[in-house]
C-alpha cells in the first residue's frame, strides 16, 4: 500500500508539470534566499565568532578614536596572568581608489603574530617582514585580488595619517581555517610612529588598542577590571573587554539591520508557504472526485491525507534540496564578490538544516487545509458537482 | 428451492433529509425494499426524486436519518466511518455515471485498487485483475490509461474494478448516462451477463427504459417514495 501511495504521489506531481515546476521554483528561490540571508547574518558575526575569549582588547574609555599612551604596555605586561601584550593602530589608507577597501593595521611585528596563530605565514617571509621596517604582510585574498607578489611595492594614501605611504610586501598569510579573515594588511607600527613623530609630534608614541593574551581565559573579567582600575583617573582611562565582546560591539551597531534581515528571511518563507498552500488547495479541489472515489472503494481518510501531504512534501523537499544545493556556489560567489564587506562568507552547518526544516514546514503547512478538507469530505458530496 | 433465502438487501422505514440553510428538505420517506441474492433491480424516477440518495445509502457512502438498512443481515446504519469504509471495501462494487477512474493509473492499476485493501499478494492480485479484465473484454488494454480509452471502454474498466473484489452487491448510478447508444448497449449486455452468469446482485439507477428492461425488477421512486414494482421473468433467453 505504501508503495502504491508513493507511486500515485509521484505521478500526481507530474500531472501539471508546469504548475509543479513553478511551485518548486518558488521554493527553490525562497530556500536559497533564506539560506543566503542567514549566511549574511552569520558573516556579520563571523569576526566575533573567530575571535578569542582568551585575548583582551584595551582601548580608550572615551572612544576608539582616542589613543592610549604606549608606555601602558609595560604596566599591563607586569600583571599576573598576562602572557603577552601587543598593540595596533587602525590605518585606513586608500589603495589607488576609495572602493578598494581592505583592513589595514599598524602592528608591533614581534608580538602581534604569535598572538594570532590563525594567520599562517611562511617562516622565511615572517623573518623578512620583521627585518624590514617598510615591510608588510597581507592576506591571501587581498594579494590575489590585486595581483600582489612578495617584493612588490604597495602604495597607500593615508587618511587618518595623511600622506603618501609605500610598503614592500614581505609576506602573504593564509588562514588556518575557512573562518579566518584573509583580507587584512599589516605593517610595522614603528614605521607609522616615525612619521607621526615628524609631522604631529604630540600624537607620537600613542596606540589605538592594546591586545592582551591571557594565561587563562577565565581570568578575563578580573584582569579587565584590574587593568581599567590601574588607569582610572589618569589622562587616558581604559576600557578592557574580551576580543569577542569588542567585535560584538561593532555588530551591535548594526543589530537592527540584522534583525530586519532575519525577519525578511522568515517573511520569504511565509510568502512561499501561502503560495504553496494555494497551489495545493487548487490541486486538491480538482481531485475531489478522485478522493471520493478512493474513499467509496474503501480507502480511508489517512490514505487520502497521505496522498496530499506526500505530494506537498515531495515538491517542497525537492525544491528545498535544490535550493540548498544552489546555496553553496551562490554563497561562494557572494563571498568572492563582496569580500571586502564580508571577509568570511561561509554557509554554516546549521543553515542547511534550518533550510531543510523550513522546506518541510512549507510542505506540511501547505497540505494542512486541503488534507483536512479531503479527510472530512463526505463521499456522496464528493460526487456531486462543485457547489 | 431457494424460496426461504434471506434477503441480501433489507430496507425498512428508511428516511433521509438534507438541510439547506435552516430548512430541512426531506428526500426519502419511509422506504421499504428488499432484494434477494442474484437479483438485478433497476431504480427509476424523475431527476431529483432521490434515486442517487437511496443508492448511496445502500452502498454505505451516506447515512440515513432513520430506518433499518441491512446488507446480508448486517445493519450498516450503526457502523462508524472507518468501519463503513472497511465494510464497503469488502461488500460493495461501484459503477458511476462518469466512470471515476484514476487518470494517472493504467486500466490494470485502476482495477487493482480494491485489491490493495485486501491481504492478497502481488501475484494473486495480478491473477484477479487479469481475470476480470478478460471478463470485460479488455485484457489487451491493461496498460492503457483512461485518457487512451473510449467512454465505453472506461466504463468496462470501472465494471472490472467493481467486480474484482467479488463484492456482495454492485451499485450502479446511471452507468450508461454518459454513453452513446451502442456503448450503452454493450455495457448493459455486460451487466446482464454478470448477473446471469456470475449471479451478481445488482442495483442500478437509470432513467433509460432500455436499460431498465434488463433488470428483473423495476422500482419507481417519486418525490422520495417508492411506488410501483414491475417484475419480469428471471430467466431470459440468451443469444
Ligand atoms: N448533500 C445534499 N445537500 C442538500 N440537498 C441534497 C444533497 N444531496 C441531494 N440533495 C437533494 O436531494 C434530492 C434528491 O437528490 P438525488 O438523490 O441526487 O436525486 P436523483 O439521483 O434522483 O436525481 C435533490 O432535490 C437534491 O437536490
Ligand atoms: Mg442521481
Amino acid at each position: 500500500m505504501a508503495w502504491f501511495l508513493a507511486r500515485l504521489v509521484l505521478r500526481n506531481c507530474f500531472r501539471h508539470p508546469l504548475r509543479t515546476a513553478l511551485t518548486a521554483l518558488g521554493i527553490i528561490v525562497a530556500i536559497t534566499a533564506f539560506g543566503l540571508l542567514r549566511t549574511t547574518v552569520d558573516a556579520w558575526y563571523a569576526g566575533a565568532e573567530a575571535s578569542s575569549a582568551s585575548r583582551l582588547v584595551v582601548r580608550n574609555k572615551n572612544s576608539l578614536m582616542f589613543p592610549l599612551p604606549l608606555y601602558y604596555r609595560n604596566r599591563i605586561e607586569q600583571l599576573e596572568g598576562v602572557k603577552s601584550v601587543s598593540y595596533a593602530d587602525w590605518f585606513g589608507g586608500i589603495y589607488i581608489d576609495r572602493k578598494n577597501f581592505f583592513p589595514q593595521f599598524a602592528v608591533e611585528p614581534l608580538s602581534y603574530f604569535p598572538m594570532y596563530p590563525e594567520f599562517v605565514v611562511p617562516p622565511e617571509q615572517m623573518k623578512a617582514f620583521q627585518l624590514d621596517r617598510r615591510g608588510a604582510i597581507v592576506g591571501r585574498k587581498t594579494a590575489e585580488k590585486y595581483g600582489w607578489k612578495v617584493g612588490d611595492q604597495i602604495p597607500l594614501i593615508g587618511t587618518v595619517f595623511a600622506g603618501n605611504w609605500s610598503f614592500v610586501l614581505r609576506g602573504i598569510y593564509h588562514g588556518a581555517d575557512a573562518r579566518t579573515d584573509e583580507s587584512q594588511f599589516f605593517f610595522h607600527w614603528d614605521n607609522l610612529n616615525e612619521t607621526v613623530k615628524r609631522i604631529l609630534p604630540d600624537k607620537a608614541n600613542q596606540v589605538g588598542i592594546f591586545l592582551v593574551a591571557l594565561e587563562d581565559p577565565s581570568t578575563a573579567p578580573a584582569l579587565s577590571k584590574q587593568i581599567d582600575g590601574m588607569f582610572a583617573n589618569s589622562r587616558a582611562e581604559t576600557l578592557s573587554e574580551t576580543e569577542k565582546a569588542f567585535q560584538l560591539s561593532f555588530v551591535a551597531m548594526t543589530e537592527a539591520i540584522l534583525l530586519v534581515i532575519q525577519v525578511v528571511s522568515f517573511l520569504i518563507i511565509v510568502i512561499i508557504m501561502a503560495v504553496m498552500a494555494n497551489t495545493m488547495a487548487m490541486t486538491a479541489r480538482e481531485r475531489r472526485r478522485e478522493y471520493a472515489t478512493l474513499k467509496a472503494i474503501g480507502f480511508e481518510d489517512h490514505h487520502v491525507v497521505a496522498l496530499i501531504a506526500g505530494e506537498s512534501l515531495l515538491i517542497s523537499l525537492a525544491g528545498g534540496a535544490i535550493g540548498i544545493w544552489l546555496l553553496y556556489p551562490l554563497a561562494a560567489w557572494v563571498g568572492h564578490r563582496f569580500a571586502t564587506i564580508f571577509p568570511i562568507f561561509i554557509v554554516s552547518d546549521r543553515t542547511p538544516l534550518a533550510a531543510a526544516a523550513m522546506a518541510a514546514l512549507i510542505g506540511v503547512v501547505a497540505a494542512c487545509a486541503p488534507a483536512w478538507r479531503a479527510a472530512t469530505l463526505k463521499v456522496a458530496d464528493g460526487f456531486r458537482a462543485l457547489g | 428451492m431457494a424460496v426461504a433465502e434471506p434477503p441480501i438487501v433489507e430496507i425498512v422505514g428508511l428516511a433521509k433529509s438534507y438541510r439547506r440553510g435552516d430548512q430541512v428538505v426531506p428526500v426519502l420517506q419511509d422506504i421499504n425494499l428488499s432484494m434477494t441474492r442474484g437479483e438485478f433491480v433497476a431504480l427509476m424516477g424523475p431527476s431529483g426524486s432521490g434515486k442517487s440518495t437511496l443508492l448511496n445509502l445502500i452502498a454505505g457512502i451516506d447515512t440515513p436519518d432513520r430506518g433499518r438498512l441491512a446488507i446480508e443481515g448486517v445493519d450498516i446504519t450503526g457502523l462508524s466511518e472507518g468501519e463503513l469504509a472497511r465494510w464497503r471495501a469488502e461488500h460493495v462494487g461501484f459503477i458511476f455515471q462518469f466512470y471515476n477512474l484514476m487518470p494517472v493509473l493504467s486500466a490494470f492499476e485502476n482495477v487493482e485498487l480494491p485489491l490493495l485493501l485486501t491481504r492478497l499478494d502481488r501475484r494473486r492480485r495480478r491473477e484477479h485483475v487479469q481475470l476480470v479484465l478478460e471478463l470485460v473484454g479488455l485484457a489487451d488494454r491493461a496498460d492503457h490509461y483512461p485518457s487512451q480509452l473510449s467512454g465505453g471502454q472506461q466504463q468496462r474498466v470501472a465494471i472490472a474494478r467493481a467486480l474484482v473484489s467479488d463484492p456482495t452487491i454492485i451499485v450502479a448510478d446511471e452507468p450508461t448516462g454518459d454513453l452513446d447508444r451502442q456503448s450503452a448497449r454493450e455495457i448493459l449486455d455486460l451487466m446482464e451477463s454478470l448477473n446471469e452468469r456470475l449471479a451478481k446482485t445488482i442495483i442500478m439507477v437509470t432513467h433509460d427504459h432500455l436499460a431498465a428492461e434488463r433488470a428483473h425488477v423495476v422500482r419507481h421512486l417519486d418525490k422520495g417514495v417508492l411506488t410501483d414494482r414491475i417484475e419480469r421473468p428471471r430467466a431470459r433467453a440468451t443469444g
